[in-house]
């Protein structure tokens, strides 16, 4: 499966590039990520949720890069879900904004986890796609991931709709949601 | 605390609810002191806006003090205590629509934007109180109010001008104005204003500030329009009038140089089957909009001239007199109010008495009484033009019959 999506920020390519560049910040954004840790120079460990609660693994390693404009990356070894990335930082025609071009390819396999794994991405995954760029800009924009009291849940994208009333959280509830 | 809650189709009801709190480092949470009912809360109630919930907290225009800001707000911009007036479209000021100053696009605030690109090929800026399309803020008709991005928004009230000069800034004054500044008035020309409510009464006060030497009113309800007539305008009754045959008198033949469309989707007209074709087409959803004022004003307009929508579209509309759009070299110029861009200018203006916001008051209420204050102002009941409630200054302790009686406030 190919997934494409573009968005544009209001900063320098350079900034948005060391951003990215810090593979350990995409999960502040990216839905579906819950932990990038950097291994190596070039490698690093990606853990994702999936449905039914199981987490997906697998290590990663940069095969393509040029500083401020270009990262590619796939994952190496047995992944449950072999998948690869290139992200380009275009400088935007008004000489103050970067455009952002992504590319994701995923292997879905066959057996148990490729259904659900399939299942998952099938609800809409470019329009996810879409959100986890959305929140991209919002953190290098405004720095941080905005939240309205219909929508307290940042990143959790796919809680985003149907939201919930539009009042204040309780407590309980920003104890037990908010910062997920 | 208190806060009038959006509760079905053609029903509000104020009910206790939660306490904001910051959820951003750039929030301030405000105590509001006074908060109005607007013509656009209409098409919430009326059920004409998608994605309302059983339970959203309503209302778009208030303003009150800071009790509380979030750790990214710089002390020099906002502090606990200053008195403010916060603008319908939360905007993020760093987006490339802030940096044009297009603050209601702004490409940041909406937590939905993927909803309303869905429905208007982009999205549009999160708006307080104003349904889930427009992000799912809670509004401002309670007692206290979370507002994001407050080192940008919200505008600093310095002098002793009261609550009620004050408070328009929020929405429908800088959205009159914005209707009137989109006409480019020059000092000849006639502009004629469809609505004489809240918002088309402050198009005509701006259309002449602005210079225009004749400005039109034009609407149903008699008080609407004395209410125009004793600010100096002209007045059309459309119930007894034929519109367009009357703007051409009053023209010598030309028509209205410039148009204002102050009415929006929920337009009512005199002529009783195209009325009937629009709300027959509302009410099964093949149309969204009744755009009688639209079309009127198209038709009207001069050829060359300025036709300028201020009031609220929600999605689709058919019958759009495209043929003389195009043919009569008209422009058509539109946008929900970018309200940031004119607060301030329009705050010089009011304090140097060029603008007095506080003539279309009809009502004061409790903010208890809010659903009475919807239902006056929905149905145009005792000539009520614009209902302004306040909140009860909050008590910290209640007694078993919740009377409020014990002393000591809360966060001041």
């Amino acid at each position: 499966m190919e997934l494409t999506a573009a968005t544009t920020i209001r900063k320098p390519g350079t900034d948005v590039y060391t951003f990215w560049r810090d593979l350990e910040n995409l999960p502040t954004f990216m839905a579906h990520l819950e932990q990038v840790r950097v291994t190596g120079d070039r490698t690093s460990h990606w853990v994702a949720d999936a449905p039914f609660g199981n987490d997906v693994q697998w290590d990663a390693e940069i095969v393509d890069e040029v500083p401020g404009e270009k990262i590619a990356w796939r994952s190496t070894g047995n992944a449950d879900v072999p998948n690869a990335g290139t992200v380009w930082f275009v400088p935007a025609p008004d000489g103050a904004s970067t455009e952002v071009h992504v590319l994701l390819t995923y292997d879905i396999p066959g057996g148990t986890i490729g259904k659900a794994v399939a299942k998952y991405f099938g609800e809409e995954p470019h329009q996810q796609l879409d959100d986890d760029l959305r929140r991209l800009k919002q953190v290098l924009e405004t720095g941080e991931v905005i939240r309205s009291d219909g929508a307290p849940w940042g990143k959790r994208a796919r809680k985003e709709f149907p939201q919930r009333p539009a009042q204040p959280l309780s407590d309980a509830e920003l104890a037990k949601g908010a910062d997920a | 605390m208190r806060a009038n809650t959006w509760a079905g189709r053609n029903k509000v009801e104020v009910r206790d609810v939660p306490d904001p709190k910051i959820l951003n480092g750039r929030d301030a949470i405000v105590r509001i002191t006074s908060t109005a009912i607007c013509g656009s809360d209409l098409h919430l109630v009326d059920g004409y806006v998608p994605t309302m919930q059983d339970g959203d907290v309503m209302g778009h225009e208030f303003m009150g003090e800071v009790i509380e800001v979030g750790p990214d707000v710089p002390a020099d911009r906002l502090r606990p205590g200053d008195r403010v007036v916060v603008p319908f479209p939360i905007a993020c000021g760093a987006c490339a629509a802030c940096a044009a100053e297009l603050y209601s696009c702004c490409e940041n605030s909406n937590p939905n934007a993927g909803i309303a690109e869905k429905m208007f090929g982009h999205p549009l800026a999160g708006i307080f109180g104003y349904s889930h399309l427009t992000g799912g803020y809670a509004g401002g008709q309670a007692q206290y109010a979370r507002v994001p991005f407050a080192d940008v928004g919200p505008l600093k009230i310095d002098s002793d001008l009261t609550d009620e000069q004050v408070l328009f800034l929020s929405d429908i004054l800088p959205t009159g104005y914005m209707g009137a500044e989109m006409c480019d008035i020059r000092p000849s020309d006639v502009v004629a204003v469809w609505g004489a409510g809240p918002v088309g009464q402050f198009a005509m006060d701006s259309a002449r500030v602005l210079g225009a030497a004749t400005v039109i009113a034009i609407d149903r309800e008699p008080y609407r329009l004395r209410m125009a007539e004793q600010a100096g305008y002209k007045t059309i009754n459309f119930d007894d009038a034929d519109v367009r045959s009357r703007l051409l008198e009053l023209t010598g033949g030309r028509g209205p140089d410039k148009c204002i469309d102050a009415v929006g989707m929920e337009a009512t007209h005199g002529s009783a089957h195209i009325g009937a074709y629009d709300r027959i087409k509302q009410a099964v959803r093949s149309e969204t909009e009744r755009p009688h004022a639209l079309r009127q004003a198209i038709l009207s307009c001069r050829s060359g001239g300025v036709v300028s929508v201020i009031g609220v579209y929600g999605g689709l509309l058919d019958k759009f007199p495209a043929g003389a759009w195009m043919n009569r070299s008209l422009t058509l110029r539109t946008g929900q109010c970018h309200v940031q861009r004119y607060m301030k200018p329009l705050l010089d203006r009011i304090e140097r008495g060029e603008l007095d916001p506080t003539r279309i008051i009809t009502h004061t209420l409790p903010l208890d009484q809010a659903e009475r204050g919807f239902e006056i102002f929905k149905n145009k009941q005792d000539n009520c033009e614009k209902v302004v409630l306040k909140p009860v200054k909050r008590h910290r302790h209640f007694s078993k019959n919740d009377n409020g009686s014990s002393a000591g406030e809360v966060g001041i």
